[in-house]
């Protein structure tokens, strides 16, 4: 489970402060946003527009290119279901399927209860052994539907204790 | 006496529970008065048996597995410390196993033998001598040791690395870069991420072989988001290179200077082409570059740059160790040295098979994958990512050759062999590779942002029965135009899955009565 912290003005503007100076800061400077608050408010783009001395379009445009960037909280958990082809030729299609219709999501959706999100993502580089899935920085192999389902119940257990 | 038992840490290993086996063993060990030590070293690339255990006897690493955690209680009551053949996990002496012995390893030689950021390790095995002989000769010197050497890009393009070392060289710059391009996206490759998580010492010795040879005194890694086992590692090794001055600027004491970093990625396909990862790098959106300028010439930040795929960089350690010539013994026709190649998809034993150049696809896929992991009928196998072109059976015994390959209308990439069993809809697969392609489009030119768009609709109508054969003239010419008239390989190279579909699989696309 990721834990978040709430973004606030100036906690963005420290992350911003101490990267800034690197040469292509711009998406060291996103990526340390997304790790501490779980997404990208939309408040930081002004505040790194004014940092990098580009404009606000400049910034969204970098932000909206990349998928892995968000610009809304993700669940407590984030799922990311490989749809490649070495995952596909071992039943990639079928555990998307699953996975949809366990969750009661589409792909770029998060629970009503805010536990998972689900992405897409094309290849996890773990092709020998397919299925393969992402939650947060855990990358899971030859994940069947009854595997999934365990990983999932697992999951719920651990946000259950935290409460 | 405290017995030493290997449990890898790689990606694979971990994704099937090499945690809970290293935990279980301690647990064990503990329970039963044993003293051990567990090492979290790489994997040997035998991935269909991770999480592969090993133990150190007196006869050699034994190797047990696939082991899972409620494996490790029986594997303490067969006395597995001491290397004993009692349980049906027991796979022998690892260094005899014939998917290594039939290997030529130079890249990986060192894989899966020891703990990956432990330098002490490294040097112990051959590391750094390449280093320090580069460190001993001039800059043409080295460029010349790596024309020698034939090696050619590994990230699928097979440009002559030498003549691009030389390029930068020859360029006038005030600050030359290394960019490696560690944005391994390709479905079924994972090789780049193996040499990050199991030799990380390797890249970095290969990146600052390159400054020194081109006079580079910065370097980037251009890492994919998507792994972070290797990110971490990585950045681990950088840590302890720095602290043992293999990085900084005083390299072993010579004084020359070269300073590294890894650069994440954000989740875009399109980055692994060289002119977008290095807009990247600058902090834009990855849009391709229109080339000329080649970016030997100007690349980041406008200054002369090598990018080289991670593979080229760690073929560099061998070659200025062992000598150009060494590498160049291996390997058949223009296409010289070893190849690593990566068995997956639907395969019994996937894993990384480095060989040289020459064997064919179906010795690859029967000697070293066994067949399919179904047990069914292989079908098609798709070589060199999303981009390349699904063979059917008449092809399989192409040699491995990146001109051999071009002749049959495929490509070889960066050597990933995804395997398919008969189950496949075909139909199914030339979708995916135009809707992938709408996906990770960068969107800078027409004939691959809207021709993928077009290529989607076109195929789900041909499907669907309507007009298949006016339908399918026009799916043709569609892939002339993103084949002519794309701006890079990602719309230029869409059509080659598709068109091997509609050649070699044309009742799959379009099913008749």
């Amino acid at each position: 489970m990721s834990s978040f912290t709430q973004w606030t003005t100036d906690s963005i503007q420290k992350i911003i402060d101490d990267l800034k100076h690197k040469p292509g800061a711009l998406l060291p400077i996103l990526h340390a946003i997304q790790d501490e608050f779980g997404f990208i408010p939309e408040k930081s783009i002004s505040l790194i527009a004014d940092a990098l001395l580009q404009s606000r379009a400049e910034i969204h445009g970098v932000v909206s290119f990349y998928h892995h960037f968000r610009t809304t909280a993700p669940g407590k958990n984030r799922i990311e279901i490989c749809r490649a082809e070495a995952c596909q030729s071992v039943g990639a299609r079928s555990l998307e399927a699953h996975a949809k219709s366990c969750l009661n999501i589409d792909y770029h959706q998060t629970t009503n209860d805010h536990a998972f999100s689900l992405e897409p993502v094309y290849c996890l580089g773990n092709c020998a052994t397919g299925p393969s899935i992402r939650i947060d920085d855990d990358i899971h192999g030859r994940v069947t539907t009854e595997k999934f389902d365990a990983l999932i119940a697992r999951h719920r257990q651990t946000i259950k204790e935290a409460v | 006496m405290t017995q030493r038992i290997y449990v890898p840490c790689d990606t694979t290993a971990l994704s099937l529970g090499a945690d809970d086996v290293a935990a279980a063993i301690k647990i064990e060990a503990a329970s039963r008065g044993l003293s051990v030590e567990i090492i979290r070293n790489g994997t040997r690339g035998m991935l269909w048996l991770e999480p592969l255990v090993e133990v150190e006897t007196d006869n050699g690493r034994i190797a047990y597995g696939p082991v899972s955690a409620s494996d490790v209680a029986s594997l303490f009551e067969c006395d597995f410390t001491t290397g004993q053949p009692h349980h049906n996990l027991y796979i022998g002496r690892v260094d005899e196993l014939p998917f290594l012995t039939k290997q030529q390893r130079l890249t990986f030689a060192r894989a899966g033998i020891s703990d990956p950021v432990s330098i002490d390790d490294y040097c112990a095995l051959d590391g750094f001598n390449g280093l320090k002989n580069a460190l001993a000769l001039n800059q043409q010197a080295i460029i010349d040791e790596v024309k020698v050497s034939g090696l050619r890009g590994r990230g699928g393009a097979a440009f002559p690395t030498g003549i691009k070392w030389q390029t930068v060289l020859d360029a006038p710059g005030q600050q030359k870069y290394i960019v490696c391009n560690a944005d391994e996206g390709d479905s079924g490759t994972f090789a780049d991420r193996l040499v990050m998580e199991c030799d990380p010492y390797m890249l970095i010795e290969g990146m600052t072989i390159a400054g020194l040879a081109v006079g580079a005194t910065q370097g980037y890694i251009y890492l994919r988001s998507e792994y972070p086992v290797a990110h971490k590692l990585m950045n681990e090794a950088i840590k302890r290179a720095y602290q043992a001055a293999y990085l900084g600027n005083d390299i072993l004491g010579s004084g020359r200077q070269f300073d590294l970093e890894v650069r994440l990625g954000a989740g875009a396909y399109i980055c692994g082409e060289e002119t977008s990862l290095l807009e990247s790098l600058e902090g834009k959106r990855g849009l391709v570059r229109a080339k000329p300028p080649l970016p030997a010439i100007v690349g980041l930040f406008g200054q002369p740059t090598v990018v080289n795929n991670v593979l080229s960089l760690a073929a560099i350690p061998y070659i200025l160790d062992k000598g150009g010539q060494a590498y160049a013994d291996y390997g058949m026709g223009r296409s010289r040295g070893t190849l690593p190649l990566q068995l997956a998809g639907n395969v019994k034993q996937g894993g990384l098979v480095e060989l040289a150049f020459g064997v064919t696809l179906r010795e690859l896929m029967d000697d070293f994958g066994g067949g399919t992991l179904t047990g069914r009928p292989l079908k098609a196998v798709q070589v060199g990512g999303p981009l390349g072109a699904y063979l059917p059976e008449h092809q399989w015994d192409t040699p491995l050759d990146y001109e051999q390959f071009a002749q049959v209308g495929a490509v070889l990439g960066h050597g990933g062999v995804v395997m398919f069993d008969d189950t496949v809809d075909m139909g199914e697969q030339a979708r995916f590779s135009m809707e992938f392609c709408t996906v990770e489009s960068c969107g800078k030119c027409t004939p691959c942002r809207i021709g993928s768009t077009r290529g989607v609709e076109v195929i789900d109508r041909i499907r669907a029965g309507e007009n298949p054969d006016a339908n399918l003239e026009l799916l043709s010419d569609l892939c002339d135009t993103m084949l002519d008239g794309s701006l890079c390989a990602m719309g230029g190279m869409t059509p080659y899955p598709v068109r091997s579909v509609m050649h070699y699989f044309p009742n799959d696309l379009s099913p008749r009565d």
